[in-house]
């Protein structure tokens, strides 16, 4: 882990809980004395070695950490340029980076007495995770889950089910992530003296996207060891998929301040940039408003009404985009990039051939960007993409996109 | 001087203070009193509770909000809230958001909504308006140029969910600055300690919220309420509007008893849902609401008699 420096990227939030002008906590006066709580008992938490080797033995033994840094030989070939790593986020418990972030919370949650779980999901690989440390620590748990993703994601929804979770499809507006997102947030104003709102990214009002940025460092910290182990040099480039933007920003935090590092974040670029409410590309495509908590990049019209996203995958058609995303987009550190569906898919089915591994749809839209980057750079060059979830929940929509028959 | 008590908050010491902030304020915000202001000590000199009545503006469509906002003093609506619709309003209940997104399909803006309020103030010059609503518009709108318009339209104090005294840089500062009273919500998860951060910058009422939930749910319980109502009392001069799941004119007449206010918002706007036929306003739409602040206007103001 590098140091903190004077002029450094990593200094947010302050104590405001802002990074630049963005993040903040924009939430109703009923949920303030919760949020200032949180903040303390996450304060006090991260300095009590207790939670800390809580956490060290859970990501160890429950989640399967550290994940494997791979070396994707095929599609390197294939592709002719610089030699392309994958951090195997698939690889850990329940399928996705989510976990890690999830057990953090989980741990939190206890500390502070808590005694019900409510979680929102996109893709259901959050949801999953918080069904799954719910299942672990015993207590209950409520998922709520735009309809359309209920459908679209349905692998998932039983596998939340079988974990002992309460599935709560949410017909409000287009039924995805937002709306499951703006129902979290109702059932949490309602039920504030019991329940947790374990957040699945890191985005919401402070302290949420500190700590579950924090939570999910690990992966760029593993991935610093692992690529001196294996290189011993740091790579060219990081690339990460970015809906709400948790496993990129776990990914990018440990190297930010290192200049030599470029560092990519692929958006939802949906239809593409041009169709309106085509893409779910908040920062190539929408611009700073307030929602859910923060201020942050944002689609949204003229009258600042909040946009649908669309993405083919439903963990990234989001509207918004953590705060620490948006000031790293501003202060140039991270280049953001829109990825489409199309792109997206023959990502998809690449690195399914190529490499053996069926990526999260999300992933693809990564990888997508890395077969954009790898044949412009030389061959003594590295990329390192977040690989943050498997695709099994994908191959039924991928299939059909497809039109494979059975 | 109760006038000057109801622009200030109450500090900690006692001592009467617009906001902490570096800028002397200006003599001018302190003598100038609010509609808001004047219906309160109209409705505490007569012993009785403010009605206060939620519409969402432009809802079911921009002509109907009218005659709807219109009517509604003479209904017996003391202070009026008008709802600037949004896409995402996370603290509202079920029927809040379906007249948000009818007012948003039926085209409404934020522009539109301050329209609407300068066509009211024609007609009517004593009823306050207090605009209520989340931040993102009024951002992406500008929050100077909002706060001025406002001002210049008759809007008398603004309500806005999403934007805790921790934000009060972004909007409640500058609106105190302009002469609007910020109305701040307090609700049963404000302590003692934290209501003294929420009471101060607020201004012209405090509007408690009388459950931890969304619009237009059920109180668990009143008595809770009416001890909550005196515990704010304690703190601050400002009347106090209760809200949040009240229904009935019988609820009405039960909060009405400890309560300077009592705010109706779900209920009216379900009264807009039914009166729609095919979707769209039909004869009855605003005179169906008009009716039901009668019934309810008259619960509030039975209260104490």
């Amino acid at each position: 882990m590098s140091e903190v420096m004077v002029n450094s990227l990593r200094q947010g939030p302050d104590e405001a809980g802002k990074f630049g002008i963005f993040g903040g906590r924009f939430v109703a006066e009923t949920l303030m004395p919760l949020i200032l709580d949180l903040e303390k008992a996450y304060r006090a938490a991260q300095k009590d070695p207790e939670f800390l080797s809580e956490m060290d033995d859970l990501r160890t033994h429950f989640a399967g950490r550290p994940s494997p840094l791979y070396f994707a030989e095929r599609m390197t070939k294939e592709l002719g340029g610089a030699k392309i790593y994958f951090k195997r986020e698939d690889l850990n418990h329940t399928g996705s980076h989510k976990l890690n972030n999830c057990l953090g919370q989980i741990l939190l949650a206890k500390r502070m007495g808590k005694t019900r779980i409510i979680a929102e999901t996109g893709a259901g690989q959050h949801g999953v995770a918080t069904a799954t440390v719910c299942a672990r620590f015993g207590l209950p748990c409520t998922v709520f889950m735009g309809a359309t993703d209920v459908e679209r994601q349905m692998p998932n929804v039983l596998r939340m089910k079988m974990l002992g979770a309460e599935v709560r499809p949410v017909t409000a507006g287009a039924g995805t992530l937002k709306d499951a997102m703006n129902e979290a947030l109702r059932d949490w104003v309602t039920n504030v003296d019991t329940t947790y709102y374990l957040i699945g990214t890191a985005a919401g009002p402070h302290p949420y996207p500190e700590m579950v940025r924090d939570f999910q460092r690990v992966i760029g910290e593993e991935i610093r060891a692992q690529i001196m182990e294996e290189e011993g040099r740091l790579p060219d480039a990081l690339v990460a998929c970015i809906g709400g933007g948790s496993n990129a920003i776990g990914t990018f935090y440990d190297f930010l301040d290192e200049p030599g590092v470029q560092i990519f974040g692929a958006e939802a670029g949906g239809h593409g940039l041009d169709t309106e409410t085509g893409h779910a590309a908040s920062m190539t495509g929408g611009r700073p408003g307030v929602l859910h908590g923060n201020r942050t990049y944002l689609l949204q019209d003229k009258d600042g009404q909040i946009i649908e996203g669309h993405s083919i995958s439903a963990g990234l058609d989001y509207p918004g985009v953590g705060p620490e995303h948006a000031f790293l987009r501003d202060s140039k550190r991270v280049n953001y990039v829109p990825v489409t569906d199309n792109e997206a898919l023959d990502a998809f089915m690449a690195c399914t051939k190529f490499e053996g591994i069926i990526p999260a749809l999300e992933s693809a839209h990564g990888l997508a960007h890395v077969m954009k980057l790898a044949p412009e750079m030389d061959k003594d060059k590295i990329i390192v993409l977040c690989l943050s979830g498997r695709g099994d929940k994908d191959v039924e929509s991928v299939g059909k996109h497809l039109g494979m028959a059975l | 001087m109760l006038f000057l008590f109801s622009v200030v908050g109450v500090d900690s010491q006692g001592l009467n203070v617009l906001y902490p902030g570096p800028e002397p304020m200006k003599g001018s915000i302190l003598m100038q009193a609010t509609r808001i202001d004047r219906k309160f000590e109209q409705t505490r000199a007569e012993n009785r509770a403010a009605f206060v009545s939620f519409v969402m503006a432009g809802d079911p469509d921009e002509a109907t909000a009218d005659a709807i906002l219109a009517g509604l003093p003479a209904a017996g609506a003391d202070v009026i809230e008008l709802g600037m619709p949004f896409s995402d309003p996370m603290a509202d209940g079920v029927a809040i958001q379906l007249a948000g997104q009818r007012a948003l399909a039926a085209g409404m803006t934020l522009e539109k909504t301050l329209a609407m309020v300068a066509r009211f103030r024609k007609q009517d010059d004593q009823t306050p308006i207090v605009l209520m609503g989340y931040y993102n518009p009024i951002y992406i709108y500008g929050v100077e140029r909002f706060v001025e318009e406002a001002v210049n339209v008759g809007v008398d104090g603004l309500i806005v969910v999403d934007l805790p005294a921790e934000e009060d840089a972004e909007l409640c500062l500058p609106a105190l600055k302009a002469g609007l009273n910020f109305i701040r919500l307090t609700t049963p998860t404000t302590d003692n300690h934290r209501l003294e951060t929420v009471l101060n910058n607020t201004s012209g009422f405090v509007y408690y919220v009388s459950m931890t939930g969304i619009t237009g749910a059920e109180i668990k319980n009143r008595a809770a309420v009416g001890e909550a109502v005196q515990r704010i009392k304690s703190h601050t001069q400002l009347p106090v509007a209760v809200g949040f799941g009240i229904k009935t004119p019988e609820d009405a007449a039960l909060i009405g008893k400890y309560a300077d206010g009592v705010v109706v918002g779900s209920a009216l706007v379900s009264a807009v849902e039914t009166s729609l036929i095919e979707g769209k306003a039909s004869a009855n739409t605003a005179s169906d609401v008009h009716k039901l602040v009668e019934a309810l206007s008259q619960g509030a103001k039975r209260a104490r008699s």
